[in-house]
């Protein structure tokens, strides 16, 4: 059948910002969607609120909205926009609760909407969990015993009946926020307490715990004839009881023989066919590894971030597919891509292992409870392809980051058995290389699968690993052979390991293998294991005999993506990567992107003209580069993952597109770069790089406190804090020291000014910098952290030419070629420089968008040697927008990680952010913060107030002019005292240290509509604020630590906004 | 373990190890695009004479157990894979693969880049091949090539004799050309008593059991090389309802006066879409075939076309009571969504008609 012809105008809702749970796979996938819908000629209509997406982007849709995801601001644009139809499974949980939210409030009805693909019946059937058993009885499909309950004593109740441990799943969240396995009575009050809070209905399923069962996720499509295929299924090597956003998955399935291939396979299809869904849809099955009994999980009728994954790993495009089953067409209709030939009706197969990885935020928040369990932490994925287990994995190690090209960890190391098996039992982040110690110290492999409920299939795979790890240890680099150097590169196993292990040089062990002519060939993923020729230029390496990358004689250049999504490199790289690859195709060039994760556009096989699924590591890289020999490689739109390699691309002669590893290096080395601007007379806060504590106290009496102490060579503010007196350095650096002797610490006078940071392209003659933005908050929170506000309210003409005059002079010394970013200090009058990156940053994306300047494209010009002059934007400052105010607003996921500090600081936290757009500043916060998930107070509504003792005036400043308002307060003695004599009427409480917890019931009564607290320094868990800002955080209470957000509030209160009396704004054609 | 090779027709040549039996092989070499289901595949008798490769990488992995075996013994002349699994896990692993192939006295060949292998014969077409396990002289090669033939396959893996499963439903006699348990196992399910002849039965014979219907089996080669099947059919045709699957319905085309052929590289995997025009659906079918139906023979109704190549999936007389399928419906391995086909065949032995849309 053709498509639906009625269809003329499509809305399609985002996902918003990146949190844990729901993070760039959407971007993927809301892209495809939109462009398969586009394409037929439909207009799509976009509502996202996140700006760092190229979903967002004025080439993917027709109007675009970056407007806040809530039902008020939709109802807005549907109502200026009239769509004549909605898409909802695209923006993850949150595009399918908004859906589901507009169908109830009758705004779909009253402006003649129509949903298209999976309908409203459907994704509540689907979701809820009491509909869904009653849908699964029906078709006679085991579910595990569970009950929905509204109230803890409901839940405590049915727990009795079916016995602990049970299982605690909050309905509608996203990432199963709020759920946990409760193993007594005392544990399910408090995790059922918390879920039933978070649930969007207020409800939560106990469930009976199969804790050690496979889980078996399918991801199935079905379209509107009835016709049902299976994409892919995955095998958790984590078994049931770690949330599969947190498991290491395996694709395809590895130790399900057909029988249960079939049965799972046709219980999924059953299930979307009796649910009726149109689309996609991923579900999640527990199979007792002892039988052929099992358990439908869960389902979810949308795209997520396991259909991304399954789109990657087998080259399936399932949100396209998904779409275009939306308007209509059949699955025998719609072609597959990647061969040309066949149709997207049928079942991929593959014919290499896919291995993917969570990376986790802990290396940021060590303090965090790092136990993984039925609620997700990671913040974002790597996958890896290989042609047997090993390589596969290897290669996903070493594509996370964090320091391992082995299995071999150096802290597990020191661990005894016995805290090695609590790591493994318990599981945590680090739980797969405490596995590996233990098998390398000789523990029985069966007892590891009795502990962790891993299949042996796998656990023997890790052992033969580490078997080898230990033969390279009593190995001289004279000993290695041929036939065992290709075993180990076959499996997986990189030069830095081999290396490392027989203790040699990295380039001793490459050198040897060139010798020996053993590098690397590379394979196509072709959805069909080679059946039919392909088209796709998607690439994955092996050391096998045939290579199929045919090189092209065109001009190539190579873009180095960002990997997985972390803290402080979010998805604003991947969008980076993309124009610059749409920049080099505009310019005529082949362009080539590698780049290793799953969730992202970049990764999508036909942004670029071929991808390689790879590490993106010095060696994996190198293979490339000689295989494809491209003209040169930009890394400077990869974050830090790309810049990382510059010293490497030096070394070896690989020509480096735009600025030079030499001058790249200078402005990442502190004393080189404290040198460069005492010559060109800039002034930066005074400091300087100390190696001990002595050192460090001295230093920081000579700069005068407060001052700022970090780590050199950090991201994100790794490990940043202010320290006001000589106790808290002192245990900061005795910290630092012990956790890295190799490197300084840098020590610098904290200036308590305006923050200022821009982002300018440079062609080597001028310089462009399409905007100047100023931060909302005072000096001392992380730039990732800071509302950021343009155009500028508070910058006078005179600095913006300072600005201007200093960004010019360092870019020509640095001799910066396509992007730099500089973050600056306005103090007194005086310009300070804080932060240089010679690199695309995390506001481009933002910048770009709210000044229509595309500056990815003209960066990429400029290093592809055109003059700026010579483009339409001119150069030094891009004039101002005049039109609107765009605040870009920091998301967090603090919630999501346990025992994780809330309060802003110089260390990074947030995962995405939203932008808010409006005629006025005030208007464009109010939005930006609602966008941001912020709860605004409303008036009447009750402060609670505990600041520091240095605090206490401004808030006292602030506080009066929401009381006048109408405001209530309560506040802790000191904070009382103040309020009162600005004239405050004001409510006394004890605080924490006076050993009362009255403060803490009044938190957990939600009677507070928003919390005021200004920390003490320290990630200390013991202190009476961190403890009062989780459990606020932890109850879903609005927290601010910030003294100028809140005098933000407070100017958005004054003007009472709310979304009836805001503008919405079309950022696109 | 113990070097081989793996030499094609048109002279590549492949290096690997062996496993399994360690003895010479020659067969047809195809490969499979299914993911799971090896021991089906290794015991399936349309495979008898050929050597299966499979293009997933990792094979044996969950072993080798009693109870999904296809038939009798293993029927590929060799195995090769790109890793065989030395530690198997599932909770019905009886045997590993290299344990089950040295039971069944057959080679099995590993090491090998499976894929570029895969792209020679899609490229090149199926084609003759020889694992060996010593030095081979070109002439070698060449007279062991021209000797092989698996013309004869059918005899070797039909029935010596006839016989009986019981039932209390209708009564269908199944020729058996090298059938696939599982074919049986639907028709028990569905209460069928069931007849099964060996393939070279005279019709007398057949009927004299007054079966309700017939089925013709799937099996191994070119349905031409058993004209004498094909004779049996005609006989049999307006005397009784006929059914068939795969070679069944190849020699059922050649009955009825159409022509079969061979395809490039066949169809061999457990993920061809193929639409049917009964319901008016598609479905991920389970295949095995390296003939199919060229022309179809008169009157003939096309109820299932593939929709990767359009061959003819599935074809009806509705006068003559004849259905037959070239797929797999009894999956085994695969997918099991078109099992309903097993009771449109009950409904055409019963003497019932199928609704076919018109295309």
């Amino acid at each position: 059948m053709p498509r639906d012809l009625s269809i003329k105008k499509v809305l399609i809702i985002g996902s918003g910002p990146i949190i844990i749970g729901q993070a760039a796979e959407f971007d993927y996938s809301g892209t495809q969607a939109c462009q398969a819908i586009r394409e037929e000629g439909i207009e799509v209509i976009l509502v996202n609120s996140n700006p760092a997406t190229i979903m967002t982007d004025k080439e993917i849709a027709d109007k675009i909205y970056i407007e806040p995801l809530n039902a008020a601001f939709l109802e807005k644009v549907i109502a200026t926009e009239r769509p004549d139809s909605l898409l909802a499974g695209v923006g993850g949980q949150t595009g399918l609760n908004l859906a589901v939210e507009l169908n109830d409030l009758g705004i779909l009805e009253k402006y003649n909407v129509r949903v298209i693909g999976t309908q409203i019946s459907a994704i509540k059937e689907g979701e809820d969990r009491e509909s869904f058993r009653n849908l699964m009885n029906r078709i006679n499909q085991p579910v595990i015993e569970s009950k929905t309950v509204e109230t803890v004593e409901d839940a405590v109740l049915f727990a009795r009946q079916i016995s602990y441990p049970v299982v605690v799943r909050p309905a509608y969240t996203l990432g199963g926020t709020g759920g946990g396995i409760a193993e007594t009575e005392e544990e399910l009050r408090e995790i059922a307490g918390s879920g039933i809070h978070l649930s969007r209905v207020n409800q939560v399923l106990i469930e009976k715990c199969i804790k050690g069962w496979k889980e078996i996720e399918y991801e199935v499509m079905r379209d509107n004839y009835g016709t049902v295929i299976t994409v892919c299924n995955m095998e958790n090597i984590d078994p049931v009881g770690i949330h599969t956003g947190d498991s290491i998955v395996v694709a395809p399935s590895q130790t399900l023989s057909d029988k249960e291939y079939q049965m799972l396979r046709r219980a999924s299809l059953d299930i979307i066919s009796e649910c009726d869904i149109r689309g996609g849809c991923n579900v999640q099955i527990a199979l007792n590894p002892d039988s052929f009994e099992y358990a439908i999980i869960e389902i979810n009728p949308r795209v997520s971030r396991s259909s991304a994954l399954a789109s990657k790993a087998t080259g399936y495009p399932i949100a396209r597919v998904s779409a275009k089953i939306a308007l209509g067409y059949g699955l025998d209709e719609i072609p597959n891509t990647v061969t040309g030939k066949t149709y997207a009706c049928f079942e991929p197969a593959l014919d290499y292992v896919v291995v993917k990885i969570p990376k986790w935020p802990f290396d940021k928040f060590y303090t965090a409870t790092r136990t993984l369990g039925t609620k997700m932490m990671a913040t974002g994925e790597i996958m890896a392809i290989g042609n047997n287990f090993e390589s596969a994995f290897l290669k996903g190690l070493r594509s996370l980051e964090i320091g391992q090209y082995s299995f071999s960890h150096n802290k597990l190391s020191q661990c005894t058995l016995n805290e090695l098996k609590e790591k493994v039992v318990t599981a945590d982040d680090e739980r797969i290389f405490a596995l590996a110690e233990m098998l390398r110290r000789h523990y029985r492999k069966e007892q590891v699968c009795k502990i962790t409920g891993m299949d042996i299939f796998f656990v023997e795979k890790f052992r033969w690993i580490v078997a080898q790890e230990e033969a390279l240890k009593n190995m001289e680099f004279e000993e290695l052979t041929p036939s065992y150097v290709r075993k180990l590169k076959k499996r997986g196993f990189s030069d830095k390991a081999i290396a490392e292990f027989i203790q040699v040089n990295e380039d001793d062990i490459r050198e040897l293998r060139f010798k020996w002519g053993i590098i690397p060939t590379y394979k196509m993923v072709d959805t069909c294991g080679a059946e039919f020729e392909a088209q796709t230029p998607y690439y994955y390496s092996t050391y096998d005999k045939e290579d199929e990358v045919t090189v092209s004689d065109r001009e190539k250049v190579m873009v180095l993506g960002s990997g997985p999504i972390r803290i402080g490199q979010g998805i604003e790289f991947d969008y980076c990567s993309v124009h610059a690859i749409m920049a080099l195709k505009k310019c005529g060039y082949e362009t080539i992107i590698v780049n290793n994760n799953p969730e992202t556009v970049s990764t999508d096989f036909n942004t670029s003209d071929k991808l390689y699924f790879e590490p993106l590591t010095d060696e994996d890289v190198y293979h490339i580069v000689l295989k494809e020999k491209p003209k040169g490689v930009i890394l400077q739109f990869g974050g830090q993952t790309a810049i990382k390699l510059a010293n490497f691309c030096e070394k070896m002669d690989i020509t480096v597109l735009g600025t030079q590893p030499k001058q790249i290096d200078e402005a990442e080395d502190r004393e080189k770069f404290d040198e460069i601007l005492e010559k060109l007379n800039i002034k930066r806060p005074k400091g300087k790089a100390i190696w001990s504590l002595e050192e460090g106290l001295l230093a920081a009496k000579e700069l005068e406190y407060p001052v700022l102490v970090r780590p050199s060579y950090v991201l994100g503010g790794q490990g940043m804090e202010i320290t006001f007196e000589e106790n808290e350095l002192k245990r900061y650096l005795l910290n630092a020291f012990e956790r890295d002797k190799e490197n300084p610490v840098l020590i610098d006078r904290y200036l308590m000014g305006r923050e200022i940071e821009v982002d300018a392209i440079c062609d080597e003659d001028d310089i462009l910098i399409p905007g100047i933005m100023e931060h909302l908050e005072r000096a001392g929170i992380h730039s990732g952290d800071s509302t950021t506000i343009y155009p500028s309210v508070n910058i006078s003409d005179d600095i913006k030419q300072k600005i201007l005059h200093c960004t010019k002079l360092l870019a020509k010394e640095l001799k910066v070629l396509g992007m730099i970013n500089i973050q600056y200090i306005e103090y007194k009058n005086e310009l300070y420089i804080i932060e240089v990156n010679p690199r695309s940053s995390r506001t481009v994306p933002y910048i770009s968008k709210v000044t229509n300047v595309p500056i990815i494209e003209l960066a990429t010009k400029a290093i592809l040697g055109q003059k700026l002059k010579d483009l339409d934007y001119g150069v030094d400052l891009y004039p101002e927008q005049k039109n609107f105010y765009a605040v870009k607003v920091p998301v967090f996921s603090t919630e999501k990680l346990p025992q994780v500090e809330v309060s802003l600081g110089p260390e990074m936290k947030s995962t995405g952010e939203v932008l808010g757009v409006g005629k006025t500043l005030e208007e464009a916060l109010y939005k930006g913060f609602i966008g941001a998930g912020k709860k605004l107070p409303s008036r009447g509504g009750t402060i609670l107030a505990a600041l520091q003792m240095h605090d206490q005036d401004e808030f006292a400043f602030i506080a009066k002019r929401f009381f006048d308002i109408g405001y209530k307060f309560i506040a802790t003695e000191g904070t009382a005292k103040k309020l009162e004599n600005s004239g405050i009427v004001v409510q006394t409480i004890n605080k924490l240290s006076a050993g009362n917890e009255e403060i803490l019931k009044l938190i957990r009564s939600g009677d507070i509509d928003l919390l005021v607290n200004t920390p003490t320094k320290g990630n200390d868990k013991q202190r009476d604020g961190f403890k009062i800002r989780r459990l606020a955080i932890e109850s879903s209470i609005q927290i601010v630590t910030s003294l100028d957000t809140l005098s933000a509030m407070a100017d958005i209160a004054i003007k009472d906004l709310s979304a009836d009396g805001v503008d919405i704004y079309n950022l696109g054609h | 373990m113990m070097k081989a090779q793996l030499i094609l027709e048109n002279g590549a040549i492949f290096d690997c190890k062996a496993f399994g039996y360690l003895k010479e092989a020659i067969g047809e070499v195809v490969f499979n695009t299914g993911m799971t289901g090896y021991q089906e595949i290794l015991t399936d008798p349309s495979y008898y004479g050929q050597i299966v490769v499979m293009t997933y990488p990792l094979i044996g992995n969950y072993g080798i157990n009693l109870d999904d075996m296809e038939s009798r013994k293993a029927m590929v002349r060799g195995f090769v894979v790109r890793e065989k699994s030395d530690y198997p896990n599932n909770f019905r692993c009886e045997l590993t693969l290299d344990g089950y192939l040295k039971e069944q006295k057959i080679i099995g060949i590993e090491g090998l880049d499976t894929r570029a292998l895969t792209k020679i014969l899609r490229d090149f077409g199926t084609m003759k091949g020889i694992i060996s396990v010593r030095q081979l002289t070109p002439s070698q090669i060449k007279l062991k090539m021209n000797n092989f033939s698996n013309t004869n396959a059918v005899s070797l893996v039909s029935p010596n004799k006839k016989y009986e499963i019981n039932g209390d439903g209708i009564h269908i006699a199944v020729i058996d050309c090298g059938i696939k348990q599982n074919i049986l196992r639907e028709f028990s399910k569905r209460c069928c008593k069931i007849t099964v002849f060996p393939a070279f039965t005279s019709v007398e014979e057949i009927l004299s059991v007054a079966p309700d219907g017939i089925f013709i089996s799937n099996g191994p080669a070119d349905p031409k090389d058993i004209p004498q099947v094909v004779e049996t059919i005609k006989e049999l045709i307006n005397q009784k309802p006929i059914t068939g699957i795969c070679l069944g319905h190849q020699l059922i085309t050649l009955a009825l006066g159409g022509d079969t052929n061979k395809l490039k590289f066949g169809h061999h995997g457990c993920n061809h879409p193929v639409k049917d025009f009964i319901t008016n659906r598609v479905y991920i079918t389970s295949q095995n075939h390296n003939y199919y139906v060229k022309e179809l023979p008169p009157g003939a109704v096309v109820t299932h076309t593939n929709l990767n190549d359009q061959t003819v999936e599935g074809m009806y007389f509705k006068d003559l009571n004849i259905y037959s399928i070239q797929f797999h419906p009894e999956a085994a391995p695969g997918p099991t969504d078109t099992a309903h086909i097993f009771d449109e065949f009950i409904t055409v032995i019963k003497g019932g008609k199928l609704q076919c849309l018109e295309i």
